[in-house]
């Protein structure tokens, strides 16, 4: 079975986004960018069912700026087999419907029995791209996969859902989105690293594929998180009473 | 409007280089250098990273206070391929830069001195001898098993009577009919208690009394290597002396690819460059780490960084860390390139030992009371700093090197 791994370059975690002077979006010249913390763990479990001999093939596929070439790169050392590339022009912000529909092209392509992703990327929390490319396709979707068991012709994947887990079965060929506790990711090995420069890498563009990535959203506005105020001691439990009941309205 | 558009139109004109604004300022990485590294370089540099703060520093509070040597970092450090970042592929190493063996270094030393050591002894002075002055066989033999961490390897140059003038040693390699037979012994040699692997430096008789490298196995009768205690510095990686009495070998333990001081200085120059980066992660550490430490803690109603002098002290640091990793890349390039000189190295190593000790020195300092406990970690790097500011060439003998090849008269003797 062929899996289809969706790996995003996004800002790397440890770093604070800034936001742009004119308030158009995050501040990205010279920030350190990594491959999306959800998108390794999707990928480290497509790496595990092919060591389990579930999977044959895998192959990650990155839509962005040229860049995200380092990132198919790191999945390519972390073990995928080849790469794809859908190239935008700079400062494109291409949006979920967009990404979604490129990706159902590459999956008629391709054809693989499996596409996995993270849930979510941590630029802008969309958590929108898996479920847009499910619908596209007409595939059956697990989202927030912490467990997965293939088999034959069905996934059995347990999902985080509010209150505790829940399992179900999807028929493959499906979606699949991780979680965080899917797995702990591997770190790539130095010489995995150097093979990884020998592994294919093909480069499309949009137009390749006659997708039509402008955006339909606007953004209006990028603002940086409010600063969080100081707190007051209190001297009381009345005192700490009058305040939640007359301030902080909590009763 | 009109004003404005006016304003407009004039700096379209200006070349991006020519615009009023500067570009933001980076503390962490003051002149880019990230953007001098290529892809390749980036990504060993974060696995390098990634491996030592999550496997080696959870690890070596205790390891040193308590003076242990985990023989299993060998087995892990090969596992991820850091050992013979330099040596090709086919004989197990990664076939990359200089600039890469560089960076690996100083993830490695960020964590602590005493790991990079074991890891720059193993590729530089262990397995880039082999395969430089080694036989074919030898490659075959010892290189993709020191690769991966399965042989621990050891360099014996230095003796008892004989540090910063090698050519002094006494071990000496008498020739029988099928080899050699060695005698002497070595001192202050990094991994050699825990060592499969022996590179020893001697004079052989048959061949006038020059150089000779040769590699020995562990095991050898007349062959030992007793840890030596009582080290207050790089606790983290195990020290011995290596004892060679009537060691008989045979004709193949002889490196036969070098003759001359030039064979152990092919190793050291480039453990020297490894140094030259390493040293500069263990500063990082501490200049960070004093930086957060000013933030964090408050005396007479403000952080200790809101101080002019602590504030003073951390411009020092960064610029010295910041001109050591500018002039570590130069060289590493220039190596890269097959244009590098070892006095350049004597420059990098030299300076990049000082200023690095001098950084965790300060840092120390500036953490008060609380330097001196192992939690905050500063004094683990200070006192480790005072051992790599004096091994692979002391601070004053590179001092001698530049001399000699500034003025041309030697002032060693």
């Amino acid at each position: 079975m062929k899996i289809l791994v969706l790996v995003k370059r996004v800002i790397d975690y440890n770093v604070k986004a800034r936001v742009k002077s004119d308030g158009s979006g995050i501040d990205l010249a010279n920030v350190k960018m990594s491959m999306n913390p959800f998108d390794e763990i999707a990928l480290e479990e497509a790496v595990r069912l092919k060591e389990k001999g579930v999977a044959t093939e895998i192959v990650a596929v990155s839509i962005g700026v040229k860049q995200a070439q380092e990132t198919l790169r790191s999945a390519l050392a972390l073990g995928a087999d080849r790469a794809i590339l859908v190239e935008a022009e700079p400062g494109t912000d291409i949006e979920p419907l967009a990404v979604a529909k490129l990706l159902a092209k590459i999956v008629e392509t391709e054809k693989p029995g499996l596409v996995l992703a993270g849930k979510q990327a941590i630029d802008n929390d969309m958590n929108a791209t898996g479920q847009m490319l499910a619908a596209l396709l007409g595939w059956g979707q697990a989202t927030f996969a912490s467990a997965i068991t293939v088999e034959k012709d069905f996934a059995d994947v347990t999902r985080e859902v509010d209150g505790g887990l829940q399992t179900i079965r999807v028929k493959l060929p499906a979606i699949i989105t991780a979680d965080l506790r899917l797995n702990e990711p591997r770190y790539a090995s130095l010489p995995n690293i150097m093979k990884a420069k020998k592994k294919p890498l093909e480069e499309k563009t949009a137009a390749d594929y006659g997708i039509d990535v402008t955006p339909r959203l606007v953004v209006l506005r990028t603002d940086e998180p409010a600063v969080r105020k100081a707190g007051v001691k209190v001297g009381s439990v009345d005192e700490l009473i009058v305040k939640l009941k007359h301030e902080a309205g909590v009763f | 409007m009109n004003v404005k558009g006016n304003v407009m139109m004039a700096e379209t004109k200006l070349k991006p280089k020519d615009m009023p604004d500067l570009s933001r300022f980076d503390w962490e990485d003051a002149f880019r250098l990230d953007g001098q590294l290529t892809e390749e370089e980036r990504m060993l540099r974060d696995a390098a990273r990634a491996y030592a703060q999550e496997k080696l520093q959870p690890r070596v509070i205790a390891a040193y206070r308590d003076e242990i040597t985990d023989p299993a970092i060998f087995r892990e450090m090969g596992g991820m391929g850091l050992l013979g970042v330099t040596v090709p592929e086919e004989y197990g190493g990664v076939g990359a830069s200089y600039v890469s063996y560089g960076l690996v270094a100083r993830e490695i030393e960020r964590v602590d001195s005493g790991y990079r050591s074991m890891m720059s002894v193993q590729s530089s002075l262990v397995m880039y001898p082999i395969y430089a002055y080694g036989s074919e066989d030898h490659r075959r033999k010892y290189l993709p098993k020191l690769a991966s961490g399965e042989w621990i390897g050891c360099f014996g140059l230095t003796e008892p009577d004989a540090g910063s003038d090698p050519a002094g040693m006494k071990t000496v390699a008498k020739k029988t009919a099928t080899g050699y037979v060695l005698n002497g012994s070595k001192t202050w040699i990094s991994n050699a208690p825990i060592a499969d692997v022996f590179i020893v430096w001697a004079k052989s008789e048959a061949h006038d009394g020059k150089i000779r490298g040769f590699v020995l196995d562990k095991g050898l009768k007349g062959l030992s290597a007793p840890k030596i205690g009582g080290k207050l510095s790089l606790r983290a990686s195990i020290t011995g002396e290596i004892v060679l009495q009537d060691v008989v070998v045979g004709e193949e333990a002889l490196l036969p690819g070098v003759e001359g001081l030039k064979g152990p200085f092919g190793c050291l120059n480039r453990a020297r460059y490894g140094i030259a980066w390493g040293v500069l992660g263990a500063a990082e550490f501490c200049f960070q780490a004093a930086r957060q430490y000013g933030l964090d803690r408050k005396q007479f109603g403000k952080p200790l960084a809101g101080t002019q002098i602590y504030q003073l002290k951390l411009a020092n640091m960064l610029t010295e860390l910041s001109l050591g990793l500018q002039a570590s890349l130069r060289v590493g390039r220039l190596l890269d390139e097959a244009n590098a000189a070892p006095e350049m190295i004597s420059i990098v190593k030299r300076n990049n030992c000082g200023k690095a000790l001098e950084i965790a020195r300060l840092a120390r300092d500036m953490h008060g009371g609380n330097g001196i406990h192992e939690e905050f970690q500063v004094i683990r790097h200070m006192v480790n700093l005072e051992t790599v500011n004096t091994y692979e060439g002391t601070h004053d003998v590179h001092a001698l090197i530049l001399g000699r090849a500034i003025t041309g008269i030697q002032a060693f003797c």
